[in-house]
Formats: structure tokens, sequence, C-alpha cells
């Protein structure tokens, strides 16, 4: 039998069975949708926590003091002991390295901010004018800290939209001053409300200038460093320098720890894209389910067709040639359900997309790709039963039997 | 053409064994017009299964054009059917969803030809059988008769060795009995060898051989 006639045969049974070809495209599409909707949800995801982590700064890498031997997923939570402090003067020198683009030394302590006679602890952040850019803040009114050199200050700072609403009430923020501790400092920016990003919710901090809260704090040690390397490829050039910079400061010790955004990325990079792989399978289970109900049915299609397989065989059907027939029925309904199910899946994820605007939902490719090949698999896979139960049929009894 | 020696057939049926046909000895020449008549249970129709290889005997020897044909396995004989039987069932048998043009096209698509021959042998057929008119009609738009003669140009498509009718008038009223038995005798007039099984004495009396079974032995071979 030539493959255009097998082709056109099955083509005929698919058409002439309109409940059950409808039957069998659903269960499959259902499955093939279920997989590409899934995968892309957990997609998504990855996409949108790579996205924030992009959001704190690109190529971002933060200096800890202290020698930390166990290392943590969250910046915030890392605490090393301190054998000696990390300093401006530390800060400075790095700006040696030519891997560096900028950096900002930032301290960070509770401090009792006052307006008039309301009062409120919030967080006060001690930093330059290059903390804006490497945290990729936003101001809704007036400017970050001035540019100058950090060792002096200005009695300036910058609040969070919240702190601006709920100290001043009402009014303007912009140009007023405020107490924080014994120290008074005039409003010359407010931050864009952000949210939370890892660990600090913008909202509610004030940042003043470094020397200004190394005064109020009464201390020479910085929190941290944040540097910003030039490029994606620099960073690790960027980390080495850091650390062969501050152990010759240091005497020789290795005191600080480095640590980059591209190490806890990729770690929740790795996590989610295990966890769409996950997903996905357990939505590929609903192909396996779709390929036993195409096995029922084909069965069942054996025995309401015995009459047919008869014939044929009684016209010189061989087993080769009614096994290949059956297998070309189910990939032609395979591949229906996988292209219906592939429609279903995209129509799925643009309407989660408009849902959720604010994450990219696409299919992986591999999602794209396996689901069909799936399906198809199983369709062959599981009609190989009713395919040899039917080249098999002996065509007198077949025949006889009304 | 066909040479039958010694043909035994045994159906298991729970414990019992049933004898359908018992040495059966049997010579059909090119070009023989034979009836088989016998009551119900004469074993008949499984003689002409076997003679159709459709059955295989449990004993004896069976030549076919002058090749033993007894030890084939089923795609061996799926291809023989192919070549040398010609099948015409008492229910039709056609496919439902098919029109008339493809269900007469169906042994030769099963065997491979080429498009363009199929097409050309589909017009002869068409015309020889006065199915030009329903050529794209589906069975169940056809009469009975029209059904049959659909069936039997079918049988006739890949030019067979002989023709083997079982009961083809059995599910007909007599007058389109009398029109198929008309087109059959015509395939035998052009040369076919034609055998026929059937309990209808008329029907059976227009061949130029008759045989009679009773209990799986054949009891009588009147000619002329």
């Amino acid at each position: 039998m030539r493959l255009a006639d097998t082709l056109g045969f099955a083509w005929q049974v698919v058409r002439g069975y309109r409940a059950r070809t409808l039957l069998i495209l659903l269960a499959m599409g259902i499955g093939v949708a279920a997989v590409v909707a899934v995968s892309s949800i957990g997609e998504g995801a990855r996409l949108y926590v790579v996205n924030q982590f992009g959001s704190l700064g690109t190529h971002l890498v933060i200096v800890l003091p202290g020698r930390s031997e166990t290392a943590g997923a969250m910046p915030g939570v890392l605490i090393g002991k301190t054998p000696r402090d990390l300093t401006i003067e530390d800060a400075l020198a790095l700006k040696r390295s030519p891997a560096i683009r900028r950096l900002a030394p930032l301290i960070v302590g509770a401090g009792d901010v006052r307006v008039g006679a309301r009062n409120r602890e919030t967080p006060v952040l001690g930093s330059t004018s290059e903390l804006m850019d490497i945290r990729h803040m936003a101001m809704a009114q007036g400017q970050f800290l001035p540019p100058g050199d950090p060792r002096h200050s200005q009695p300036v700072c910058v609040v969070g939209a919240k702190v601006a609403t709920e100290l001043f009430a009402g009014r303007s923020a912009l140009g007023e001053w405020l107490r924080v501790g014994d120290r008074r400092f005039r409003v010359v920016g407010i931050l864009a409300t952000q949210g939370e990003s890892l660990g600090f919710n913008t909202d509610e901090i004030v940042i003043v200038p470094l020397a200004a809260a190394q005064a109020l704090f009464n201390t020479e040690a910085l929190f941290r460093i944040l540097v910003e390397a030039k490029s994606r490829e620099q960073i690790a050039i960027a980390q080495s320098d850091i650390e062969e910079i501050l152990r010759e400061r240091h005497e020789g010790k290795r005191e600080v720890t480095v640590i980059t955004q591209d190490a806890v990325l990729a770690t929740f990079d790795r996590i989610l894209r295990a966890l769409t792989l996950a997903v996905g399978g357990l939505a590929a289970i609903s192909l396996a389910v779709a390929g036993i109900l195409i096995m029922n049915v084909m069965l069942i299609s054996v025995t309401q067709r015995r009459h047919e397989i008869g014939l044929l065989k009684a016209l010189g059907a061989t087993g080769a040639n009614i096994r290949l027939m059956f297998f070309t029925e189910a990939v032609l309904l395979a591949l229906g359900g996988a292209l219906l199910g592939l429609a279903v899946g995209k129509l799925g994820q643009l309407f989660i997309g408009q849902l959720f605007p604010s994450i990219p939902f696409t299919a992986p490719w591999w999602a794209v790709i396996a689901a069909p090949l799936t399906a198809i698999g199983t369709a062959v896979l599981f009609s190989v039963a009713p395919a040899r139960r039917a080249a098999r049929l002996d065509p007198v009894r077949a025949l006889s039997k009304r | 053409m066909i040479r039958l020696s010694g043909i035994e057939r045994v159906f298991r049926v729970g414990e019992e064994e049933v004898h359908a046909l018992r040495g059966i000895e049997l010579e059909i020449a090119r070009g023989e017009y034979l009836s088989l008549m016998g009551p119900s249970g004469s074993g008949k129709s499984t003689l002409l299964n076997v003679i159709g290889l459709l059955d295989r005997p449990n004993a004896g020897r069976y030549e076919l054009d002058g090749r033993d044909v007894t030890g084939l396995d089923d795609d061996e004989l799926s291809r023989a059917r192919r070549e040398k039987m010609g099948f015409v069932f008492q229910f039709f048998h056609l496919v439902a969803r098919l029109t008339a043009a493809q269900n007469i096209e169906l042994p030769m698509v099963l065997a491979g030809i080429e498009p363009g021959e199929r097409k050309q042998r589909l017009a002869r057929l068409l015309s020889a059988y006065g199915l030009e008119a329903r050529a794209h009609h589906r069975p169940d738009q056809l009469s009975g008769g029209q059904c049959q003669r659909v069936a039997i140009a079918r049988a006739m498509s890949m030019g067979p060795s002989v023709i083997l009718a079982d009961e083809p008038t059995g599910n007909l009223d007599r007058h389109t009995g009398q029109e198929v038995m008309a087109v059959l005798e015509r395939v035998h007039h052009g040369g076919g060898s034609v055998v026929l099984v059937t309990h209808d004495p008329e029907i059976g009396a227009r061949a130029q051989r008759r045989l009679r079974m009773v209990d799986g032995a054949i009891v009588g071979d009147e000619r002329g």
C-alpha cells in the first residue's frame, strides 16, 4: 500500500467518526495546552524574579566587613565577625580598580526622626550620591544627595514617600527641615514609591550623607560597600580587585566578604528552572492520560470496525498494512490534538498575561517542542496494542459475526 | 486451476470437535461455473473460505494455479488473495464511509497500484457494471442490487483467477437477485471462473456444475 493512500485512508476514518475524533482531539489538546500553559507560567515566574534582581542594580558586587565562611543567599542576613572595620578610606581606595564603575559606602542605623511634635523611628541610611544609580532609585520630587567628598557633609537628606506624608501630614516636605537625633537636615528630595526590595522598604527610610551618619551613630565603620562593575564580564575582575586592594590595606589579612549579585541570581535561576521543569512534567502526565484514552478509543474502534478490518484482510491487506493504518490514524489525531493544544495553550498564556501584566509569561522553547512530540509519541505507543489486535483478526470470524 | 485433496477442517466448539470438512477431493478447471449447495451447517461456506484462502485446512493439500498454497503464512495468504481471489458476500461488505468508486478501488489501493493505472481500471469497471452515474454515491445511497454490483466490480478489480460468491442473492429480492446472477454469469461468459454458494435450488441450478454437500462431505457432483 502506498504511503499517500494510507494517509488518505486514515484521513477518511478520522473524518468519518466525528465524535470519536473530537473526543481524542480534546484530550490531546488539553494535555498539550496544560504543558504549554503551566511551563510558561513557570518560565514567567523565573523571568520575573530575574528582572526583580536586575532592578536592585546591575552588575552589583557587595562588600561586607568580616570574613564569613558560611555564605547565605540574602545579602542582608550575612553576619561575619569584624576583626577590623571597613572605612571610608577603604571604599575610596577601591576606585583604583578599572573594573569598577561606581561605588557607594553604606551605614545603616535606626534613628528617631522628628518634625515639630511628630516623631517616628525609621531606618536611617548614610551614603553618597552614587547610591541612587547603583540601586536604581527614582525621585518623586527634588534631587538625591549632592555629589562631593564623602568625608564632608552638608545637612541635607532624602526621605521615602511614606516618611514624607506621615511626618509632614499633607504639607510639602521639600525644602523643610527635620531632625534626626540631635542633628538637623533639610529635605532636598523625596523618593518615588518602589516598595520592598530585598530587605529595605525604600518608602520608609531617610537617607543622609555618609559623614553625617558617621557622626550620628558615632562610628567610623561601614555597614556595606555597594560596588557596580562596568559590565557583567567585569564582575569577577572587580571581585578579585576588591579582595586584593583590601588585603593590601589590611596588612595582608583577608577581612572582608565579597558577594556578587550574579551568584545569588544564578541560584534563583536554577531553582525556578527546576520548578518549571517539574510542573511541566506534572502537566505531561495529562498527556499520558490522553494516550490511554486514545488506546481505549482505538480498542473500541477495532471492535466496531471488525467487519471492515476482516474485509480489508479478505481483499488482500497484510498485517503490516493494517497496523500502519492504525498508527497513521493515531498520529493524525495526535498531530491535530497537538496543534489545537498549542493554540489553546498560547491563548491561555495571553489570557493569564492580561491578568498579571507585570509577569512576562512565555512558553519555553523546550515545552513547545516536547509537548507535541510527547503527544505523538504516546499516541503511537498506545496504539501498538490496538493495531496488533486489528492485524491479528481472523478474516472469516471478523466477517461472519453480524 | 484449483486442486484440493484430502482436505479436513475441524472446529473446536467447547469440548466437542466439529468436522466441518471431511476428506474433500475437488478439482476446479479454469472458466468453470460451479455451485455449492447443501443444508446449513453442511460445510459449504467453510469450503468456500478454504478455496478463498481465508481459512486454513487442518489436513490435506491445496494447489492453486500449480502452486502448493497449503503452508503459506498470513501475509503470503493476503497477497495470494489479493492477486487470485475475488469475493462477493451476502451482506455486500462495502465500507460505509467510502463512495462506490472508492470501494471498487480498495483492492488496488491495498495492492499499491499506481493512481494513474487505478483510474483507468476504475473507469473500465464502472462502465462494465453500469455504475458510472453512481460512482460518487455512498453505499447507503445505493440500492441492494447496486451495492452487489459494486461488490462484484470490486472483486473483479485485480483480475482474479476465480470469483467466490457466498449467497450473493441472499439479501436481495427475487428480481434483483436475478439481475445480480446475470452480472455474475457475464463474468463467467467472459472466461472467468465462478464458485457460488447458495441454498436456493433455482439459483444453484443455473450453474453448469453443481456440487451437493452434506455433513462436510461432497455427496453429489452433477454437470451439464
